[in-house]
This record gives structure tokens, sequence and C-alpha cells, in this order.
């Protein structure tokens, strides 16, 4: 049969199937069941009233958990077994299996990269592009000209980027723009403003926004009359030393950034550039998602009191300051929400990696990595345990949303 | 907030340039494949895309039409004149430059008389029109070469859409995976909207026990990685029978799509007014009458908003697709999958790859522009605050 008459069959069932359900069912209860007539009507159109959230649910209760709670156990389930000795209890056999390959570190290692860059760099362009068309009049067009890149494919990205990062012999003309630009670089001022001095200044930026960041966390440790309740303790803890650790790496960073002497005039392969390699898969995930963070970022801008924003100028506050004492702390509540959602989509990450190196030249990634080890290694038992650790990694934003529903509901 | 006293106005160009530059740095990308697309094999390989957008130079030789045929006395001397763009048989060009000797192809200017010994010279004017004079001997055999740089105006084709569209060559064709796409997408983003519909309408408008609990279970399905979904849903899917095809995948689809729906068109259904269903009660509408008739042409931008975002994430899914759907035949493949394959086998041919990416971001984009505020606003409902 064509492909196209079983869709569309599929959709009148499906649709039709859904509406008779709940038709035929609500018919079914009020009349059968339980008939509003009688001496029992009154009882009758109560339970009836009971029963009938339940009808209204089942279909969407019964496809959530099939597709999405079922798979969470059973995923877990294959995790702890060998599908070689017959679904087997192996304990954490896999596990361990997949701790000792170096594939899976280096998948943590990115993927903890993905983490901290995507999100961070999103936020970023999202908040000043949002604030910037604020004021403009042709901000409306320009925003949905940034939002754009959201309706295309992370596939579609991949090769719209790989064009970018395309390289020719160096004898030929060179047809990706990365490449004709590094070319024209020859040690001269553009050279140096592109290699040293911009890159210094963003790793010196980064490197102060953690200063800043640990230090609020920290600070409450030896100041009166703050909130010292134990169990922000190791929080804050964790938050100083990921913060040092951080700033040790940006210094190296700029260490290496300043003495590095690169080899101009020769085309290069961006995407085969161990380490760096992982910030070309990156910018195609940033150029995606600033469009998301712009839009929610820039509803919340809206939203502030003007009040506050005339007192502050009233003040004597330049514009700077505007911005980053009175705006940003009124919006951070929409700040860490288009954080984790950009965090969830990093964890999630596949499309990319896969269409552009495939996990090659140190850049794999653990969505593709469990694709490996799924459909082309064929061990279901890694594969599901890399899985669980996806999903340990998601929980404490799961936790996190959940709580924050619960509270706002009550 | 433009009038608030205070704010500096000579900052405003400074904001218009820098907001210039980005949505320029943003839309450069995607303009480049847009352009590639229209552009030859040979176009792409010898210049990059930014460069098509202007007249390009390039050196031609042409001929004058040979003395044998086209000779004329004029006193002691013969003289051949005519047009090069004419002998050639070509569209006449803008000359830059001209010579007549491979060692200086751009020795003169247009109307200058080009000296070659002995009294042997060759004018050429603007348009292309030449007069070369000379004695017997010298104006005989074949015709004078000219080199000539002239401007070629930017050019485009619409080749690569032909080959990708209408060819049905087996590795290039995007029309099957085309209609496949369509295939997967449109169940797939209907049926979730009638399901969830329904349950949002009882988490939101209908007393029971549990229903915060339902509520919390939603929100926590809703960032589950669907990695977990994969393995033990293909099993299933192999248990009862239904294997890889399209039944799986609009499952799927229709699985994973569902806590956004359901969260989405739940969040809106809470806030449309009280009043208005409570009156329907008294009238002695019953739920599901109430649903059909206020709640579901009320709930219009939920229902739009979540339409356009499953539309998105089913028409532009890789992973997905490849699990439940593509078999070994390949016969149902989606065009994402095309592409991918394509990077893989035409990883150079970047016209055929231009071309196939922009045949399927093309439709997302018509829908991105045509409902993006609906794609807006789901965007601020549906991020978990």
């Amino acid at each position: 049969m064509n492909p196209a008459i079983q869709g569309l069959i599929t959709i009148v069932i499906g649709v039709g199937g859904c509406i008779g359900y709940f038709y035929f069912s609500n018919q079914l209860l009020d009349r059968v069941i339980f008939p509003a007539r009688g001496k029992n009507a009154g009882r009758n159109i109560n339970r009836a009233n009971q029963v009938r959230p339940w009808l209204f649910l089942f279909p969407a209760m019964f496809a959530l958990g099939l597709y999405l709670a079922y798979p969470v156990v059973e995923t877990l389930r294959l995790s702890l077994t060998d599908r070689t000795q017959g679904g087997a209890f192996v304990g954490f056999a896999n596990y361990q299996q997949m701790m000792s390959e170096p594939k899976f570190w280096e998948a943590m290692r990115n993927n903890m990269l993905w983490l901290i860059v995507v999100p961070a760099v999103s936020t970023a362009f999202g908040l000043l592009v949002a604030q910037l068309t604020d004021r403009i009049s042709w901000g409306n067009l320009a925003k949905s000209l940034i939002f754009m890149p959201m309706a295309i494919s992370f596939v579609g990205a991949s090769v719209i980027f790989k064009l970018i990062y395309e390289a020719r012999a160096s004898d030929q003309p060179q047809i990706g723009v990365l490449n004709a630009i590094w070319l024209q670089l020859d040690g001269g001022f553009g050279a140096l403003l592109l290699l040293k001095i911009i890159p210094v200044i963003v790793l010196l930026g980064f490197a102060a926004i953690v200063a800043y960041v640990a230090w609020i966390f920290v600070k409450p440790l030896w100041t009166q009359g703050h909130d010292r309740s134990v169990w922000l303790l190791p929080l804050r803890l964790l938050v100083a030393a990921g913060g040092l650790w951080l700033i040790w790496l940006s210094i190296a960073s700029i260490i290496d950034t300043l003495t590095f002497a690169p080899t101009y005039g020769e085309p290069q392969q961006w995407l085969t550039i161990p380490f760096w390699n992982n910030f070309f898969l990156m910018a195609v995930l940033i150029w995606i998602q600033t469009g998301f963070a712009m839009v929610i970022l820039s509803a919340a801008l809206r939203g502030i009191p003007e009040e506050t924003v005339e007192a502050a100028i009233v003040d004597g506050a330049n514009p700077f300051q505007v911005f980053f004492k009175i705006k940003v702390p009124q919006i951070m509540p929409t700040i860490v929400v288009v954080w984790t959602t950009i965090t969830l989509v990093v964890l999630k990450i596949f499309d990319i990696v896969f269409a552009m190196t495939n996990g090659q030249w140190g850049t794999q990634v653990l969505a593709n990595y469990m694709f490996n080890q799924l459909f082309v290694a064929n061990d279901w038992g890694v594969g599901s345990a890399s899985a669980i650790v996806i999903m340990i990694l998601v929980s404490p934003i799961l936790i996190w949303n959940v709580y924050n529903a619960r509270k706002e509901m009550r | 907030m433009d009038n608030i006293a205070g704010t500096k106005a000579r900052l405003t160009w400074a904001v218009h340039i820098s907001v210039g530059l980005l949505v320029a740095l943003w839309l450069f990308p995607t303009v480049g494949l847009f352009v590639s697309s229209f552009r030859t094999a040979d176009q792409i390989a010898t210049s990059g895309w930014w460069a098509s957008m202007f007249p390009a130079e390039q050196s031609e030789v042409y001929r004058t039409a040979d003395p044998d045929d086209a000779r004329a006395p004029d006193g002691d001397m013969y003289v051949v004149s005519g047009n090069i763009f004419e002998v050639a048989g070509e569209e006449p060009r803008i000359i830059r430059a001209w010579g007549v000797s491979s060692r200086d192809v751009a020795a003169f200017d247009l109307g200058e008389t080009a000296d070659m010994g002995e009294g042997e010279t060759l004018t050429l004017e603007a348009g292309g029109d030449y007069v070369w004079r000379g004695t017997d001997d010298q104006i005989s055999g074949r015709g004078q070469r000219v080199f000539a740089t002239v401007t070629a105006p930017p050019e485009f084709t619409l080749g690569n859409y032909g080959q990708v569209l209408f060819s049905g060559d087996a590795t290039d064709s995007m029309a099957k995976a085309f209609f496949n796409t369509m295939t997967v997408t449109i169940p797939a983003t209907i049926i979730p909207i009638v399901i969830a519909a329904f349950a949002a309408y009882a988490l939101a408008w209908m007393d029971f026990p549990g229903r915060a609990l339902l509520i919390a279970a939603v929100v926590g399905l809703l960032v589950v990685p669907l990695q977990l979904a994969l393995i033990p849903l293909l099993q299933l899917h192999n248990n009862i029978g239904i294997g890889k095809g399209y039944l799986g995948v609009w499952l799927a689809h229709t699985g994973f799509g569902l806590p956004l729906a359901v969260y989405l068109l739940r969040n809106y259904m809470v806030g449309l007014p009280r009043d208005i269903i409570e009156n329907a009660k008294v009238d002695g509408a019953t739920d599901f009458q109430i649903f059909t008739k206020i709640i579901l042409p009320l709930s219009f931008p939920a229902l739009a908003s979540f339409a356009i975002f499953q539309f998105l994430w089913t028409w532009n899914d890789l992973l997905v697709a490849r699990v439940f759907l593509i078999d070994a035949t390949g016969e149902t493949t989606v065009m994402t999958n095309q592409i991918v394959e394509l990077l893989g086998t035409r990883g150079g041919n970047w016209e055929i790859l231009a071309t196939a990416a922009f045949v399927s971001i093309a439709v997302p984009l018509v829908v991105f522009f045509a409902m993006q505020r609906y794609l807006v606003r789901g965007l601020l409902a549906g991020s978990v605050k």
C-alpha cells in the first residue's frame, strides 16, 4: 500500500478512533453503566463524574506509561543484564566495562565541555540580543532572523556548517569561509586581534564571571546574618571547587593562547583538530539555541517594571549598571529556566555529532556513544548503561522542575 | 524606553551597528547554503559562494574572423573588422582590458590601438568591435587572437533542484524522502494533539484524587531523554509485530510528544475563565460537550503552538526515524537520514548537498515565518518556570 494512503488512513483511524473512544465511552458511562434515571439517579451522576476523568486521561496515561515510564525501568533492567547470556543478571558488569572504555570517558569529558559552553554562550548571546533589540525600531525583524535557525534541523545545520568548515588543498581556491579568512591572516595585526587579543579577552571575561558567581556562593560562609543552613554547605564548597577549577583552566588556556605559534598559509581541517574541534561542533548548537534564549529573555526583559529602571537612572546609574544591577537580577529566574532548558538539549545532543564527525577525532558525546553501542556494536548492556548515565545527569533538573511545579500549584 | 531622561542618544548608532552585525553573522551560514544550491558544481569548486554575488572577472581568448573570408582591401592594406563576441557566438560582455599576446593579456585599454610591428595594428572598441589592419601577408591564415579580461554577471541555475527533486537518481533523489517525511510528520502531529487535549481538560477542570500527582508526573516525564526508550520500545514493537515501519514511528512520536502537549494545553486551559464553564454546566452541558464546544475552540492558540512544535520536531528528527522507521531496504528513508547518507557518499559535491539540505529546511522555514507568533507563545508557556 502506498505510504501516503496508509498515512491518510492512519490519521482518519487515529483521530476518528480517539474522538469515537471519548464520545462512546462517555455515552456508555452515562446511559448504560450509571444511567441518570430511576431511584439511583443522583448517586449514579456522582459515580459517573468520578469515573469520567479517568476516561479522559486513559489514552494519554497509557501512552505516557508505555513510551516514557516503562522504558526507564526496562532500560535500567537491561543495563544490569547481559543479552548474550540470555538476559542473565550480571550486576554492574556492564557499567564496569563501560568505565574501562576510553571512548566513554572521552564522551563524558566532551559532554561536560558542551554543558559548560553551550548553555553559557547561548544564554549570554540571547541576553545580549534581547537587550540590544529592545530599543530599536527594526528589533522585531532582527529577532525574527536570529530566531530562524530554531526551525532548521540539526542535520541541516550540520550541512550548513560543514560548508563553512570545508577545506581544500592549499593550491585550490578555498570555498569554506573559515579557511578563506584563515588564509588572509599572515601574522599581522588581524591575526594578532583574532588569535590572541579576542580569545584572551573572552577567556578573561569567562574567568571573571566564574569568579564572581563562585564569590556570591562562598561569601555567606563567613558573613553574619545569612542563611547558614547545613545542607547548603556542600553545595557552596562544590561551586567554589568547580569555580577554582574553571578559573585555573581559563588561565592555562590564556597562557596556551599566548604561547601558541600558528602556521599561517595552510588551510586547516577544522573538524579534525583535537580538542578544538569540539568547539566547532558546539558552534552549531549555539547558533540554533541563541534564538530560543533570546525570545524568552526578551519577554522577561519587557516584564521588568519600568519604575525600577527609571529610579536607577534618576539615581545616576549608567546603562551598564542599569543592565547588570537592575535588569539582570530581576530576570534571574528566567535565565535559570533558559539555562536548564538548553542544558537538557545539550545532554541529549546526537544529530550534530552523528552527522558531522560521528564521534571521530575525539568528539564523541554520550548520546552518540550510546547509539554506537546499541546499533553498531550491538551491545545492549553497555548501551543501556550509558543511557542510564544520561538519565542520571538529567535527573537533578527533573527533580528541580517537579519541585517547582508542585510549589507553583499550591 | 527611548524617551527616558538620561538614555544616551549617542549610543543608539552603536546599538544599530552591533545588532546589524549579529544579524549578519546569524544569517551568513544559511545564506551560504541557499546561494550554493543555485550554483553549478564548477562554480562551487572554483570560488567561494560569497564571490558569486558580484560580477566575476575572468580572462578569455577570442579570435577575429578569418581573413580568408572576411578581409577587405583598404588602399594597399587589408582590413578585417567585426565584433569578437559575434565571432565567438556569445552575448556581449563588458571588457576591462585586452591584449594581443599571451605574455601580457591586459596591455591595452578599450579604444587603444595595438601596434603589432611592421605596420600591423588592431583596435578594440567597447562592445567588442575590432578593426585589424595590415599587409596582404599579415592579414592571412587564421584570425588574430585577442585576449580580453571580461566581467561575467552573477550566474545561477535551477539545475541542482532538477537533479535533486525530479531526476529519480537513486542516490541523489530527495523526492521519495520528502514524501516519506510528510507521511511521518502529519499523523505524528495530529494524533498527540487529540489525545493530549482530552487529558489536559481532565487535568485542568475535573476534580479527582491524585490530580496533582499526575501533573507532577507529566512535568517529570517532560525531561526524560528519549534515548532511554530506544531499545525497550524497539523490542516491544518487534514483539507485538509492528516491527520497523510507519506505525511504529507514529506511535513513538505520539508518546514522546505527549508530555509537552499535555503540559502546554493544561497550562492554557487552566487560564480559561471559570464562569463560562460553570455556566455551561448549570445549563446542563455534559463534560464532553463543554470540551468540544467551549474548551477546544478557545484553546486554539495553545493547540497551534503545540502543533508547530511537534511538526518541527518530527520533521527535523533523525534519531527516532533511524531507530523505529528505516529498515535495511531504505525504502522508508526520511530527508534527514538521506542527507546524512549524502554526506557520506557525496561529501565533496556541495551542489547536491546544499540543494538537498535546502529542500529539507524549506518547509520548516515557511511554517516558521508564517506561524512565528504561535511558536513564540508556545515557547513562553512551555519552558518550565
